[in-house]
């Protein structure tokens, strides 16, 4: 008889957080980004179609619709970078304090348990929109430390903004995984005498690292994705740029389709790798269990 | 609190507990002296799993004594760690760390709890691969060994502490028939080296081979203990008989 028994040392286990154990997500997931190939295939169509369609039917004396995109592109592209930058930083803040939150999700003491599920359920299913609004009008645009005066620029605003829905995700991430591992595993550190940090530290999170990958990469894209937000609070990424583009050339509509699909052909380029290595892992490490 | 190996090593007295209203132990009483080998045996979810865990205090346990060398286990100012490294423990799934190779297995305890020097733990624990014949698969993954070998193993990491008892929770159950004597020439081996153990099983003959003494639990109590010869040949209790006529 296979008996789960659970000594009192070990993690509380809640069942109706099993929606995110990591190594049961599969395609049903709502969150679960879904590129394919043609997407951007169709992206490219429609950015190269409609810029030559506009080619054929702009007037002489206005620059033709290539021109203007090849002028622009390099902008563009900085302001993509940006995208990124501002992606990986709040990720690492994220994740970093994340992981913190996740492992006092599963910490003996009931205060610090509860309140960190609080935290983490109330960022989960906040709109991020919301969050970065929080961010960006609650914190001030400087602060003083000792008599030293720090900037506090809208796009670190942003970061913070954003780094507060990845933080919770990470949170629910690293709880799954580590609740996802056998009993056994804690019950026989905890017979060989390891204390509580120790089997946490040098036997769980090590075993729980291959199985949040996956959800971790997933959370990346959609991150990514979700930095166009910072435009709305005025931060110079791609799609500000983009707003920026259109004005500088008197609001040309024929402009909008090839500029906004040079755009979204960008997030795809960037984002259908880690989408493809998320799905690889994830059967690789199926196989391997 | 001093204890001379002259007392039990192992007292156990009175011990109950339940899980909610469920009453899994109803007074469980034993001594084990020093190098004694024990068997309990007796129907599932008669709660032997349940009475070894408590021993190393995987269980607390709601009433009654065990003393492990004169350390009393139900006392809430319990140091769980000095006690575990008294009392060794293997599981019926082998428990190994799969992220660690089997060397890695046996050392990281000795290293991590006690801090003793990594090359001695080293030599020990290549010693205790060899004991247990592993000898070559010292670099090997949990995933690529099969369950008898895992299960060595998992013995070998659990002497690498140098318990003064060791705790066994059916630990061929889960294996394949061929490889379940592989397991048990590691344990008698041992027995026969003194190490004082305490082990749950189905293995009849090996029980009466190796067991200085023979428990039979029923729903939570022991109903019968003896000798082997006088256990398997004479048993009294009905339910004993019962239990060993089916399994016999
Ligand atoms: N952690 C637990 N919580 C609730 N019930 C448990 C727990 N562990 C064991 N039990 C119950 O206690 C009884 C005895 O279990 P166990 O000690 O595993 O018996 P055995 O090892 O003899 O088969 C079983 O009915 C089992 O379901
Ligand atoms: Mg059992």
């Amino acid at each position: 008889m296979t008996q789960r028994s659970r000594s009192h040392d070990a993690p509380p286990k809640k069942t109706d957080m099993a929606v995110m154990l990591p190594v049961k997500r599969k395609a049903h997931d709502p969150f679960r980004l879904k590129l394919t190939p043609w997407h951007g295939v169709f992206l490219a169509l429609v950015c190269i179609f409609t810029t030559s369609y506009g080619y054929a039917t702009t007037a002489p004396e206005v620059d033709s619709i290539r021109t203007v995109m090849l002028r622009w592109m390099p902008l563009l592209l900085e302001g993509f970078l940006f995208n990124i930058l501002i992606s990986i930083l709040s990720m690492a803040v994220g994740t970093a304090v994340g992981t913190m939150l996740g492992l006092a999700q599963i910490s003996l003491m009931p205060p610090i348990r509860h309140s960190s599920w609080f935290v983490t359920q109330f960022f989960r299913n906040a709109p991020w929109l919301v969050l970065l609004f929080f961010a960006m009008y609650l914190l001030p645009f400087e602060f003083t430390i000792a008599g030293v005066t720090i900037p506090f620029p809208d796009w670190i605003k942003a970061i913070i903004g954003l780094s507060l829905p990845v933080m919770a995700n990470v949170s629910e991430i690293v709880r799954g995984a580590v609740l996802s591992l056998p009993s056994g595993q804690w019950e026989a550190a905890e017979s060989l005498a390891y204390t509580r940090r120790q089997t946490l530290w040098l036997i769980i999170l090590p075993q729980c690292v291959k199985r949040m990958l996956p959800p971790w990469m997933n959370l990346y894209s959609i991150l990514t994705m979700a930095t166009v937000l910072a435009s709305i609070v005025g931060v110079s990424e791609v799609m500000t740029l983009a707003g920026r583009v259109l004005a500088a050339e008197d609001g040309r509509t024929d402009l909008l389709a090839p500029l906004y699909s040079f755009v979204l052909f960008l997030f795809f380029v960037y984002c259908y790798p880690i989408a493809r290595w998320t799905v690889y892992l994830e059967s690789k490490f199926a196989v391997k269990g | 609190m001093s204890w001379s190996d002259k007392e039990p090593m192992i007292s156990v007295r009175n011990v109950h507990k339940s899980f909610g209203d469920f009453e899994v132990l109803k007074g469980v009483s034993f001594d084990v002296m020093k190098g004694e080998v024990i068997c309990i045996i007796g129907p599932s979810g008669s709660g032997k799993s349940t009475l070894i865990r408590c021993i190393n205090a995987l269980n607390d346990i709601n009433e009654g004594s065990i003393l492990v060398e004169g350390l009393e286990v139900n006392d809430p100012k319990l140091n769980k760690l000095e006690l575990r490294k008294k009392v060794g423990m293997v599981f019926q799934q082998y428990n190994l760390f799969p992220h660690k190779t089997a060397l890695e297995n046996v050392m990281m305890a000795p290293i991590r709890v006690l801090k003793e020097d990594k090359k001695e733990v080293e030599t020990r624990a290549r010693a205790l691969i060899k004991k247990v014949r592993l000898e070559g698969k010292e670099n090997a993954y949990p995933g690529e060994l099969s369950g008898g070998q895992q299960q060595r193993v998992a013995i070998a990491r659990s002497l690498a502490m140098k318990p003064d008892v060791m705790l066994f929770d059916e630990v061929t159950a889960a294996l394949d028939p061929e490889t379940v004597g592989e397991v048990l020439v590691t344990i008698k081996e041992l027995a026969e080296e003194g190490m004082t153990c305490i082990l749950v099983t189905h293995e009849m003959g090996f029980a009466r081979e190796v067991a200085d003494q023979v428990y039979f639990t029923d729903q939570g109590l022991i109903v019968e203990h003896g000798p082997p010869a006088t256990f398997f040949e004479n048993a009294k209790d009905p339910r004993t008989r019962q239990f060993l006529s089916q399994i016999l």
